[in-house]
């Protein structure tokens, strides 16, 4: 066993776009393995749950803890690595906020997984359902619970920082790996507990290259529905564009591409609920007076939920699906 | 806990006393709130005497309190109160908090237990809250000496001469070519009878005369920037295509010239003027304007009678709109009223019968400077009437029309009967719902014109109608109307029906307040600051409203009103700088990506957008801490004083916090409240 501080890196539910964006920072991954030893990366390597529990706490200096906690083992996992890291971030929109898997907490369970084994896509009409119990002769085979919800990180252990971003930018995770050897090199000092880390301090508009102009809408419309102009702001061409309320970092890629920021950054510092806050903005530069046609102008929002709390229901205040029709 | 908290609880007498257990809401905040911080609590019958002000005084000094949270009426109410209070004690006034148990409280529920455990709740927030307070010190800003009073009508006129004769200066906006307002329309004014010009003229002149009066009639305000102290007004004068430099007001002008235009405001489309006049002969200013869209010259590029007889050659028909900018302290709005259009009740045959008169289209008739030199005759312009109808309450007091008392109907209906019986001799009957007579000398009067001899029917009336039933009624109007004192259906056949018409907000109210930056009620009038005790100030600091603009007012109250904004005025000059809340919001620079979704939020103008910096940034002597920004700005980037977040979210904690009382969480106590 080397000398080197232990790195470790989870799935929990995600997509694994966030292993790729580790992945992604190229050549600087070499640096990862010169500074570090990696103890525990299921996506990476072969590795079990007991020699991590086998492991004394805290002797993990950096677990990168993505996805959300969906069922039983996520959380178990979650505890797990908590006891045996020194820092662990929550890595990714879903660890932070809940992101896409998160908005599975609109529909009880029964009904998710009858969407999954039940509909159209699948095999309709088909009484194959998942089993999370099934008596082997080896001996019972047990799969994870889902839970009731979809929780993030932190609604089920401590979490040291956060590094928001569905995946985080390369860029932003070289930086952050760059800041952490520094740091234990004792060449830099690490931001106070709770930050948000791997981000910008404004908005995704700070890095949108768009002329801006003071903002009254009249429509909301969807970009394929419309000749953009490529220089102006995309909220005023009436595309709701989320980016006045996601946390800079990402660099405004989706902007700069001729699409709206969809807030996978998550919300600016200090705000509470990236989706109320959204909506009091939008809200706000609707240009009418008259409850008819403001009615008319927010129909161009076909999708609330998606549009304003994509990546945040679970963290956001709402906490929705917890007590909707939970039984 | 670091802070030091002190509770007082007021039983405003029994206002808070009859439902809230006040001295259970003091106990609990003692015992239970003495985690949060509070190190003393006490009730009180009036937290806002002068002893239950010294309570307060003497706590911050004995028990070195660093916050206190009074629960008792409304921030509107006392705050000021209880924020002097901590400054006596040496505390800085912005470290108090009050917290509404009486408005939120015991005025709105009866259950007393779940009231008192709502009080305690909102006590409760107002402890998590005050922790947050920042001491803050008040902005302080220079007032202009100058004064702006829009609307030239009694009201307007009655401001501007207070504020002259103390010495400071006005601009006096009039958007008629003369100052005088619907006054200088009436013949008589009630109860005392005495002629509305003999009186209101002597004023006309004095404000036309005045040095420290600048009057720009046939002008209207465009635009209004900047703040209290400190407005700067764009106005425009529009083209009178008249040199007032060279005009003597001589009239040969308006001998001469050969066009002819039904007078819709001043004669009430009774009467005809010139296409270049004044409005009537003592108008203030003295000279005339040229009405464009009649004159012949502008429809039809000859004619310039006015130009060859004007023996001063003031005439220029090249004259343009001008624009000027003044700078002024603050503002008067005395932009009055617009009468009810009876057209809009069509039983009543306005429009479509020609002897159913407005009641302004009366006041001509009767005005010895009107166009039938003040004889009372039917529209054909001779035949003198035997018996008059008048209407009381015509669009006021009516759900379909304004829900509102129009305040002068009564006296002015009253007068009518008077005036009509005394020139006439005519039978006058009075249909009326309730008669309102409420001021000095006026329900004399209703005497006086009872032993006249008129004859009062109480009731609303439904129709005004020529068709007759019986042959007595022929050639008649007849009026239908249910008696209520009788019981019983009448129809009264008259020659002549006068329509009192109610009072109504100017057309354009709306859009003077939003100029103005103030308030309009639902009905459109103005809203004043506070209607009992800030009758004529408006929430927004420097600018005030005076007369009917701010609702139905007779002569007298408008008089009133105009000299009392006079008084706030000049107390703002007097002071020469005025101290303001220093709730304000600001943005943090950092924070701000410029996206400039705030930017044409403020109702204030006072937001700036650094095109160079790409930020935002608020003017905190143009803020008025409304907080529509705040809550606009998607990134979080605007704060407000008093208001951050850790304010508003403790609160909130405050209130939620749960075993409140009796171990009831607060969705119980909810719902109890609401049962």
């Amino acid at each position: 066993m080397s000398a080197k501080p232990k790195f470790a890196m989870y799935w929990a539910a995600s997509c694994g776009g966030c292993e790729i964006a580790v992945l992604n920072i190229h050549e600087k991954i070499l640096d990862v393995d010169a500074n570090f030893d990696v103890v525990f990366w299921p996506v990476a390597m072969d590795a079990k749950y007991k020699d991590v529990a086998a492991m004394p706490d805290d002797s993990i200096t950096l677990t990168l803890f993505n996805g959300g906690i969906r069922n039983d083992e996520n959380e178990e996992i979650a505890h797990l690595l908590r006891r045996k890291s020194k820092i662990l971030v929550a890595f990714g929109s879903c660890a932070c906020e809940g992101c896409i898997p998160g908005l599975a907490n609109f529909s009880p369970v029964d009904e998710i997984i009858d969407t999954a084994f039940h509909t159209v896509t699948t095999d309709k009409g088909s009484e194959v359902r998942l089993q999370t119990r099934y008596p082997a002769r080896e001996g019972e085979i047990r799969l994870p619970t889902l839970y009731p919800t979809l929780r993030t990180l932190d609604q089920v252990a401590k979490v040291d920082y956060y590094m928001p971003g569905c995946p985080p930018e390369s860029h932003q995770i070289a930086a952050v790996i760059d800041l952490v050897i520094a740091a234990l090199n004792g060449k830099a000092t690490l931001p106070p507990a709770g930050s948000v880390i791997g981000v910008g301090g404004s908005t995704v508009c700070d890095d949108c290259p768009r002329a801006r102009n003071v903002k009254t809408i009249k429509a909301f419309k969807r970009i394929q529905d419309v000749r953009l102009d490529p220089t102006l702001c995309l909220l005023e061409q009436g595309i709701p564009c989320n980016g006045p309320a996601t946390r800079q970092g990402c660099g405004a890629l989706c902007p700069k591409a001729g699409a709206q920021c969809i807030g996978c950054y998550g919300p600016a510092e200090g705000v509470l609920d990236y989706g109320a806050r959204l909506i009091s903005s939008f809200a706000s530069v609707i240009d009418s007076n008259t409850p008819d046609e403001i009615e008319r102008i927010l129909d161009g929002i076909p999708d609330p939920a998606g549009q304003f709390y994509r990546f945040s229901l679970p963290g956001s205040l709402l906490r929705a699906g917890k007590s909707a029709r939970a039984k | 806990m670091t802070e030091k908290i002190g509770v007082y609880v007021c039983h405003c007498g029994t206002n808070i006393a009859g439902t809230v257990d006040v001295a259970e809401v003091r106990d609990w905040a003692e015992k239970r709130l003495k985690g949060r911080g509070v190190v003393v609590a006490r009730d009180y019958k009036f937290m806002c005497s002068s002893l239950g002000q010294e309570l307060i005084e003497k706590d911050i000094k004995e028990n070195e309190l660093t916050r206190v949270v009074v629960a008792a009426c409304s921030p509107h109410l006392h705050e000021q109160t209880f924020r002097t209070a901590c400054k006596r004690g040496g505390l800085n006034p912005y470290l108090c908090e009050l917290v509404s148990i009486r408005e939120q409280v015991s005025w709105v529920h009866t259950d007393q237990e779940a009231a008192t455990d709502k009080a305690k709740a909102v006590l409760s927030g107002g402890v998590e809250r005050v922790q947050h307070h920042e001491p803050l010190e008040p902005l302080r800003v220079p007032i202009h000496p100058a004064t702006l009073v829009v609307g030239g009508g009694i009201a307007g006129i009655q401001t501007a001469l207070e504020i002259a004769d103390a010495g400071k200066h006005v601009y006096l906006v009039e958007r008629d070519p003369s100052i005088g307002g619907h006054m200088a329309q009436f013949d008589k004014t009630f109860p005392t009878l005495d002629c509305s010009a003999c009186i209101l003229t002597p004023k006309m002149v004095s404000a036309g005369t005045h040095p420290n009066i600048t009057l720009l009639t046939w002008s209207e305000v465009e635009k209004v920037d900047g703040y209290v102290g400190n407005f700067v007004v764009t106005i425009r004068k529009k083209a009178r295509c008249v040199n007032t430099e060279l005009c003597t007001g001589c009239g040969i002008c308006q001998e001469k010239c050969p066009k002819k235009v039904i007078d819709e405001i001043y004669e009430a489309g009774l009467g005809y003027r010139k296409a270049v006049y004044t409005p009537f002969p003592q108008a203030v200013p003295k000279y005339p304007v040229i009405d464009k869209p009649n004159c012949t010259y502008f429809l039809k590029g000859t004619c310039k009678a006015c130009e060859k007889f004007c023996p001063t050659s003031a005439i220029d028909f090249n004259q343009e709109d001008e624009l000027i900018t003044v700078e002024v302290g603050n503002i008067v709005l005395a932009t009055g009223y617009d009468l009810f259009d009876p057209r809009r009740i069509p039983h009543y045959g306005y429009g479509r019968l020609a002897n159913v008169f407005t009641s302004l289209e009366f006041e001509r008739l009767t005005n010895a400077a009107g166009p039938t030199n003040g004889s009372i005759v039917l529209r054909d312009g001779k035949t003198t009437p035997k018996a008059v109808g008048i209407v009381h309450c015509v669009g006021s007091r009516d759900r379909n029309y304004n829900n509102y008392c129009s305040a002068i109907c009564c006296m002015q209906s009253l007068k009518f009967a008077h005036l009509v019986k005394e020139r006439t001799g005519a039978t006058v009957y009075n249909f009326y719902i309730d008669m309102r007579t409420a001021a000095k000398a006026y329900d004399e009067f209703y005497q006086r014109v009872l032993e006249e001899g008129t004859l009062f029917v109480r009731g609303r009336v439904a129709e005004v109608t020529d068709a007759a039933r019986l042959p007595s009624e022929e050639g008649k109007l007849i009026i239908q109307v249910e008696d209520t004192l009788a019981g019983k259906q009448r129809r009264i056949p008259v020659d002549m029906v006068i329509l009192s018409a109610g009072l109504q907000p100017r057309f354009d109210a709306k859009a003077t307040a939003k100029l103005f930056g103030i308030s309009c009620s639902a009905d459109s009038w103005f809203i004043e600051k506070h209607p009992k005790l800030d009758p004529v100030a408006t929430m927004t600091e420097g600018v005030f409203i005076a007369g009917c603009c701010a609702g139905p007012k007779d002569i007298p109250n408008s008089v009133a009103q105009g000299a009392a904004a006079a008084a706030r005025v000049l107390a703002h000059i007097d002071e020469g700088e005025i101290m303001l809340e220093p709730v304000r919001a600001t943005v943090i620079a950092e924070k701000c990506s410029g996206c400039r979704i705030c930017n044409n939020l403020c109702p204030f103008n006072a937001i700036l957008f650094h095109e160079d910096r790409m930020v935002s940034e608020v003017n905190a002597a143009l803020c008025q801490g409304c907080g529509t920004c705040v809550a606009a700005c998607p990134a979080g980037a605007i704060t407000g004083t008093g208001f951050s977040n850790e304010q508003i979210l403790s609160q909130i904690e405050g209130l939620l916090m749960l075993n409140i009382a009796n171990g009831r969480r607060p969705v119980e106590i909810a719902e109890a409240v609401m049962a």
